[in-house]
């Protein structure tokens, strides 16, 4: 575990989880930007436009829009079609709302911008009630 | 958090199995953003459409309906925001089979858990309009914003599912927007050019909204000389929520929070933004379609109230759709009853424009009802639902009341002349 980088950030919601990073400088929300049938952003504007967001940890700026995710992600979770966890620079209340009902992994607040600390394809560990991210190694996909 | 006697008695789950849900949810919300305690709020407003709720807040829902009355009841007056579906009109608007069925299992169980349906997200201009200090427990962005900025009470977005533990225990996590510290201004905004038309008022929304940073952020507005009426400002705040992710603003000499700027910043307010008629004008112009053709007219999100539907029989008086292009109008049941005993849908629908009742246009399976319908190129006056519908595959673009009527009837949108 030596030299592992760690990113700090507040306590967050949801148990420990594992996976690759999709990274981006954009908002999300899950009424907004989703096609949550296909599992693909599907808003044109969004900088994940046309990306897969299943089961990989999702790295964005800010929540943005309204409050149906606070439904929503527990839905996607049932489905198979929820990313595996949820880092953002700053949740709003409907994100957390919606994290602890569909019991998904999210955290803000990070010590940094989280969207240039990680890249996408970067494979790291969420630890919410730590409030730390492990980055562990690179995928080579 | 520090609970009180009855909260301990909640989450142990001797007030049943509903309320000890809702609580262990609403600690785990409120230990995230560091909240105290909780505080007793007056009413709900619950977001609860088919689509956003899904199979598995239909099974959640159900299961709270089967415990025993006593559990089950919400404590607190209960509204519900739109429906996902009008029956009157669901074949007729192609929405997928599964819809009707699905909206009749969700209403049959808030109706047992004591929500009062009143299916419109306006509550705050239809139902009761809340009051300088009461503490709520609002389920929309638009009738959250309204209700922190316009009637100074007190709100976060409790976002579905949330609204619903705030009924069942009667109480929110104290953070955010029931904190005075988070109710000051952060960003001054200087506005040169006071918008014209409501749907010029979502704009100034949105472009203000883009530049919010986060949920934390309270924008101060400066320069409004004129109060603005009610419909304005419900535009307004409808698409600064929905383009921000923001709970609340302060437009000094007008919101109640902000007689003045003094009154809302702590110390120094900072440089101004400055918005200009050329950043209205921008942002209409960032709406592009292939070409000026119109498939549907929507005039929705927020519901229309009935100074709206009065303007809308105005507009279209004596005139017929274009043949190919639909116009649709949404409004709350309580408005509908008297737009039909004063004869405004009559005048509204001679056009072959309809008015539906209880429900709002991107809560309605929009993503289905366009592929169905053949619909992409939709026009609206509502800066909030044109920022929705990208998401949902169709090309929206903004325009005022007067510009819809005209594309419903010519079905193309002619260009807006600038600001």
């Amino acid at each position: 575990m030596s030299g592992m980088r760690i990113i700090k950030a507040h306590r967050g919601i949801g148990s420990i989880v594992r996976g690759q990073a999709l990274v981006a400088d954009d908002g999300f929300s899950a009424r907004y930007d989703l096609d949550r049938v296909r599992g693909v952003f599907s808003r044109p504007q969004h900088a994940l436009y046309g990306q897969s967001y299943v089961d990989r940890v999702l790295v964005l700026d800010i929540a943005k829009g309204g409050v149906a995710t606070a439904w929503m992600l527990r839905d996607m979770r049932a489905g198979g079609k929820a990313p595996a966890a949820l880092l953002l620079n700053y949740a709003n209340p409907v994100m957390a709302q919606g994290a602890a009902f569909a019991e998904l992994t999210l955290m803000d607040r990070f010590e940094t911008d989280i969207t240039g600390a990680l890249v996408t394809g970067e494979e790291v560990e969420v630890d919410p009630m730590k409030g730390e991210v492990r980055m562990l190694a690179a995928s080579s996909d | 958090m520090q609970l009180t006697d009855d909260e301990k008695r909640m989450h142990e789950g001797a007030r049943g199995e509903p309320r000890r849900l809702a609580i262990e949810q609403q600690i785990a919300v409120g230990r995230f953003f560091d909240a105290v305690d909780f505080v007793p709020v007056t009413q709900a407003h619950l977001m609860a459409d088919g689509e956003a709720v899904g199979e598995a807040g239909v099974a959640v829902l159900e299961k709270i309906a089967a415990a025993p009355p006593a559990d089950r009841q919400v404590l607190i007056p209960t509204v519900t925001d739109p429906r996902g579906v009008d029956v009157a009109a669901c074949a007729r608007l192609r929405q997928p089979d599964f819809a009707e069925g699905r909206e009749r299992r969700i209403v049959d169980a808030l109706e047992a858990i004591g929500c009062l349906m009143t299916n419109t997200c306006i509550n705050y201009q239809t139902v009761a309009p809340p009051v300088l200090g009461e503490h709520l427990a609002f389920g929309d962005t638009g009738s959250s914003i309204y209700a922190n900025s316009v009637c100074g009470a007190r709100t976060n977005f409790e976002g579905g599912v949330a609204a619903l533990w705030a009924a069942l225990t009667g109480r929110v996590p104290r953070y955010g927007m029931h904190l005075a510290e988070h109710r000051r201004g952060t960003d001054l905004f200087h506005i040169d050019h006071v918008p014209a038309t409501p749907a010029d008022w979502g704009a100034l929304g949105g472009v203000i909204g883009r530049r919010m940073g986060s949920y934390w952020q309270v924008p101060v507005l400066a320069g409004i000389e004129a109060t603005p009426g009610p419909t304005a400002l419900k535009f307004f705040g409808a698409a600064l929520a929905s383009y921000g992710s923001t709970p609340m603003f302060h437009m000094v000499g007008v919101t109640p929070e902000a007689p003045s700027l003094a009154a809302v910043f702590d110390g120094d307010e900072g440089s101004a933004h400055e918005i200009s008629a050329a950043d209205i004008d921008a942002f209409y112009e960032g709406f592009v379609a292939d070409d000026d053709h119109v498939d549907i007219v929507v005039l929705s999100a927020p519901q229309l109230n009935l100074y709206e539907l009065q303007e809308v029989a105005a507009a279209i008086d004596g005139k017929e759709l274009c043949a190919g292009t639909s116009m649709m109008v949404t409004t709350p049941p309580e408005v509908a009853r008297a737009a039909e005993r004063m004869g405004l849908t009559a005048r509204i629908e001679a056009s072959g424009a309809q008015v539906l009742e209880g429900v709002c246009f991107y809560q309605m399976y929009a993503r289905e009802m366009g592929e169905a319908n053949g619909w992409r190129q939709i026009v609206t006056s509502s800066a909030k639902l044109a920022n929705i519908l990208g998401g949902y595959g169709y090309q929206p673009r903004l325009a005022s009341l007067e510009q819809c009527v005209d594309a419903a009837v010519t079905g193309r949108l002619a260009a807006r002349q600038a600001s």
